[in-house]
């Protein structure tokens, strides 16, 4: 049976009515037309799905909408602040860190929880963290430079 | 739904494009119906009719600019993901003088681009950027006629800066090329040999231009086939045979279940049509199907495939053109003989997306969105499924995952053609994880044997190559006719196979070579999960892992140095710049045998070459393995890439790291798993790929050859070619023991460390 949910996605109050147990994926992309997260497995093992459920990176197609109930979710869509990329988002062009680019909508969501959780994430921190993500173009040495670069850039904000 | 254009930036409004009254939109497309909102022009719908084919020798196929001086060209090739259509921007713009920024691109659309049969074998920027090299320059010509008439001064007095042409001694004499031609057509055939500008002159190819499609990629706004919303659109799932062979025998088709629209069933191809995607997933999931129960056509192991491929009797064998010398006579006379057997497995290309599309089947035609890299075969092939005219279908390309070779992507394209004619609406179909990693036609698995003949003074006098496999064809390259799908082989169609040998390519002057391949039967390789075709660089992993191989342990049986001994035996000056820059730059410490160092964590350097249709790569791998664990790790690949002229240096490294980490993955980690019945790789978990632990620390790229003199080649592929071979070198350097089989597991590693 449908149920109505509602969450605050992307800084909108938004009410959907699906299936309870409906991936929040499904209802993100069909429903609510944002289409950066996007299907790679449906199975909650390649990351392509990110998005943050209360500032935490979560795989939107392994879960299922009932739980989104009255949480904040925010896409690649909503992660700019007004017209000013995330840095994230502005060192992964930087670096040129895409090919295909389907699953860099997981990259650049679970970095940037990464990075938010922990400013200071060492080399060995960031490679352990990302190594949940899959890329399969191969793009994994220029995503490893954007995390960095975003980092020191994050880092020199905080100190200004 | 307005409609849209695929561009090197990504999707962009066909409006937009009208709003400077580009040619593309002069075409004055025909079934865009007149009764939208002013100013946007609707979708295509199915039922109408579209060019059979656009005029190659015609400019305006494939030149427009607009009233505002924005270039718009068309090509017949679609972005991979590698940014090749920056690079075709870069290669306009040069040819015109135009800034970069002007130009935009368009792909992939078999009603407004021209039919160069799509993307493949690395041959985007030596065909795609050829055409539209030799465009630009007749366009150009052709402009500077104009301007010529219009300033009243002869065309050698005329210079172009940046879309403006004006005159050389009297500058404030000038006209934009907007004001020339914008909006109107050329009316100007495209010569064989037009007047292209001279590559010492580049201003903008062979600079590093950033990607125009990263921008929208982090903004999560790039739209992929999977993005596309079509009004009324239904969604599909597809319900494969459990077991290879397996024939559909009943469908519930009373079944109750929620939004079903309908259920397609044609012989064996069996899929559902829903109102809600969830719902078309679960359908899926939940149809009651009864299926035959097939004898077993697979084989119970890697160890039982490989037997089967040396010893059963071949369908087709072929000599290589190269061979030459009497092999059995230096065999027969040799001092000291070689020989070891390699093995290659079954790769899926395990796209990051499962293929998607979008397709409408009405009012006799049909209109597909869909992610492959050759669109214009596939407009024939869907026509011969759906029993329509080709002028009524329409392939639209939009940007798909990587698809790395005939992935699932044309498979899904026909899939969904069936599932929207028996639904009389629009579908989309996104195939599910299981159906991507599980059914995509295979990279297929050879067996090699390789033997050498050494003389008395230690030089290789015969040379032996055989493999055994099948061809990587038997799936075609390109989806051209129905029986060419999935969708059609489940109706008891008939692919157009085709016998692919393999032979490695290698420049080696050894005075007596023999390749042979021997191609098997593979009669049940249709309608089945284990159905072979090309992936990345095709056969040229497998037969360059063997060869390559092989080469360090005959160098190293003769007492020479590895990279000595390639040095000694290349013929071509190019191969040798390779693998000497290679060395060079990776610090190649001599060795006359494996070093395996003492101790548990040790370390070592293997070095691999490969030509690939006229470019060339040396690839040196150092790597750190764990003797206790049989666990490895790269941790720095150095490359020498010799790609003739590069058009975009920044693009290209960002291109071979990627070969780099996905050959890589397919080295240490991929083999399809199977059964007798089954494949049983059908996740990321079943199906490991390469994670960020592993990524090297350094990856360092020496570029050889890049001059304007040397014609640009293939990229997209070359690199990934020595990678198996590199690391398989390094490992033998490192542990003074030898793995002859792909992937390189720690179990793997760990057996040949015992054996």
């Amino acid at each position: 049976m449908s149920e109505t949910i509602e969450m605050t996605v992307n800084g909108r109050r938004e009410r959907v009515a699906a299936e309870p147990r409906t991936p929040l994926l499904t209802v993100l992309r069909n429903d609510l037309g944002l289409h950066g997260p996007k299907f790679g497995c449906g199975l909650g093992q390649c990351g392509a799905c990110t998005v943050h459920m209360d500032g935490t990176a979560i795989r939107s197609c392994a879960t299922p909408v009932s739980s989104a109930r009255g949480t904040r979710i925010t896409t690649i869509e909503g992660l700019a602040s007004g017209g000013t990329l995330h840095a994230v988002q502005q060192a992964f062009i930087d670096e040129q860190a895409a090919q295909c680019g389907y699953c860099i909508n997981g990259w650049i969501m679970t970095a940037a929880a990464l990075l938010q959780a922990n400013p200071s994430a060492s080399e060995e921190d960031i490679r352990k963290g990302l190594s949940g993500l899959k890329c399969r173009c191969g793009t994994h040495m220029s995503i490893l430079r954007a995390v960095r670069r975003a980092q020191s850039r994050l880092s020199a904000a905080h100190k200004a | 739904m307005e409609d849209f254009v695929v561009t090197h930036r990504g999707v962009t409004r066909r409006d937009f494009l009208k709003a400077g009254g580009a040619m593309v939109v002069t075409f004055a497309l025909p079934g865009c119906a007149t009764t939208s909102p002013a100013g946007a022009a609707p979708l295509p719908v199915a039922g109408t009719a579209w060019p059979a084919k656009l005029d190659a020798a015609s400019l305006d196929t494939w030149l427009a600019i607009a009233a505002d001086g924005s270039v718009t060209a068309s090509v017949g090739k679609i972005e991979a993901g590698m940014g090749i259509g920056t690079a075709f921007a870069q290669i306009v713009a040069e040819e015109l003088d135009v800034p970069v920024d002007r130009v935009t691109i368009v792909m992939g659309d078999t009603a407004t681009t021209p039919d160069q049969r799509g993307t493949g074998s690395s041959n985007g920027i030596m065909t795609g950027g050829a055409a539209l090299r030799r465009a630009g320059a007749e366009g150009r010509a052709a402009l500077l006629l104009l301007a010529s008439k219009k300033l009243e001064v002869p065309v050698e007095r005329l210079r172009v800066q940046d879309g403006r042409v004006f005159v050389a001694d009297d500058p404030s004499k000038r006209v934009s090329y907007g004001e020339l031609v914008g909006g109107k057509r050329f009316d100007v055939k495209v010569t064989e040999k037009p007047k292209t500008k001279d590559p010492r002159e580049y201003r903008v190819v062979g600079q590093p231009v950033q990607r125009f499609d990263i921008p929208s990629k982090v903004r999560g706004e790039y739209r992929y086939a999977a993005d596309l919303v079509v009004p009324g659109m239904l969604h599909g799932r597809v319900i494969r045979p459990p077991e290879a062979g397996a024939r559909l025998v009943r469908v519930n088709e009373s079944q109750r279940l929620p939004g079903l629209v309908k259920i397609v069933r044609r012989d064996d191809f069996l899929g559902v049509v829903c109102e809600r995607e969830e719902q078309a997933v679960d359908a899926a999931r939940r149809l009651e199907v009864e299926w035959t129960k097939p004898a077993p056509m697979y084989w119970p192991s890697y160890d039982a495939l490989f037997e089967h491929l040396r010893t059963a009797a071949p369908k087709v064998t072929q000599a290589d053109k190269e061979n030459r010398g009497d092999v059995d006579a230096a065999f027969a006379s040799a001092v000291r003989r070689v020989e070891a057997r390699y093995e290659y497995p079954f790769q899926s290309h395990a796209s990051m997306g499962p293929a998607c599309a979008v397709v409408d089947v009405r009012d006799g035609g049909a209109i597909v969105w869909s992610g492959g890299q050759k669109p214009y075969p596939l407009r024939h092939a869907l026509a011969d499924l759906l029993k329509l005219p080709a002028e009524k279908v329409r392939v639209v390309w939009m940007p798909g995952a990587g698809s790395y070779g005939m992935n699932d992507a044309d498979d899904c394209a026909a899939d969904c053609a069936l599932l929207a004619q028996a639904a009389g609406r629009p579908v989309r179909l996104q195939y599910m994880r299981h159906d991507a990693t599980g059914w995509d036609p295979k990279g297929p698995p050879v067996a090699f044997t390789l033997r050498a003949a050494l003389d008395a003074g230690g030089a290789v006098s015969g040379w032996d190559c055989e493999a055994r496999g099948f061809s990587g064809d038997v799936r075609p390259s390109g989806t051209d006719v129905a029986g060419d799908t999935l969708a059609g082989q489940l109706t008891g169609l008939q692919a157009k196979s085709k016998e692919a040998p393999q032979f490695p390519e290698e420049g080696y002057g050894f005075p007596a070579k023999r390749k042979v391949s021997h191609l098997l039967p593979w009669l049940h390789s249709l309608g089945t999960p284990l159905r072979t075709a090309h992936l990345r660089d095709p056969d040229g992993m497998s037969t360059c892992f063997a060869s390559e191989s092989f080469v360090d342990e005959v160098a190293y049986a003769s007492g020479a140095d590895p990279v000595e001994f390639r040095l000694r035996h290349l013929i071509e000056a190019g191969e040798i710049a390779v693998v000497q820059a290679a060395a060079e730059k990776a610090g190649w410490q001599r060795h006359t045998a494996p070093r395996a160092p003492e101790g548990r964590i040790v370390r070592g350097q293997g070095l691999a070459y490969a030509p690939r249709h006229g470019s060339l790569v040396a690839v040196v791998a150092d790597v750190e393995a764990d003797r206790a664990t049989g666990r490895f790790r790269v941790t720095r690949f150095t490359v020498a890439h010799d790609c003739g002229f590069v058009i975009n240096p920044l693009n290209l490294r960002g291109t071979i790291e990627a070969n780099l980490m996905q050959a890589m993955s397919r080295a240490k980690h991929e083999a399809v798993r199977f059964d007798a019945t089954r494949v049983l790789s059908v996740d990321w978990i079943t199906y490991p790929i390469v994670d960020t632990t592993e990524v090297p620390d350094t990856v360092e790229i020496v570029m050889l050859n890049n001059t304007p003199k040397a014609k640009p080649h293939g990229a997209g592929e070359p690199t990934t070619r020595p990678v198996a071979a590199a690391i398989a070198n390094a490992l033998h350097d490192a542990l003074g023991v030898r793995v002859r089989r792909v992937p390189f597991t720690p179990e793997a590693v760990l057996a040949a460390i015992r054996a």
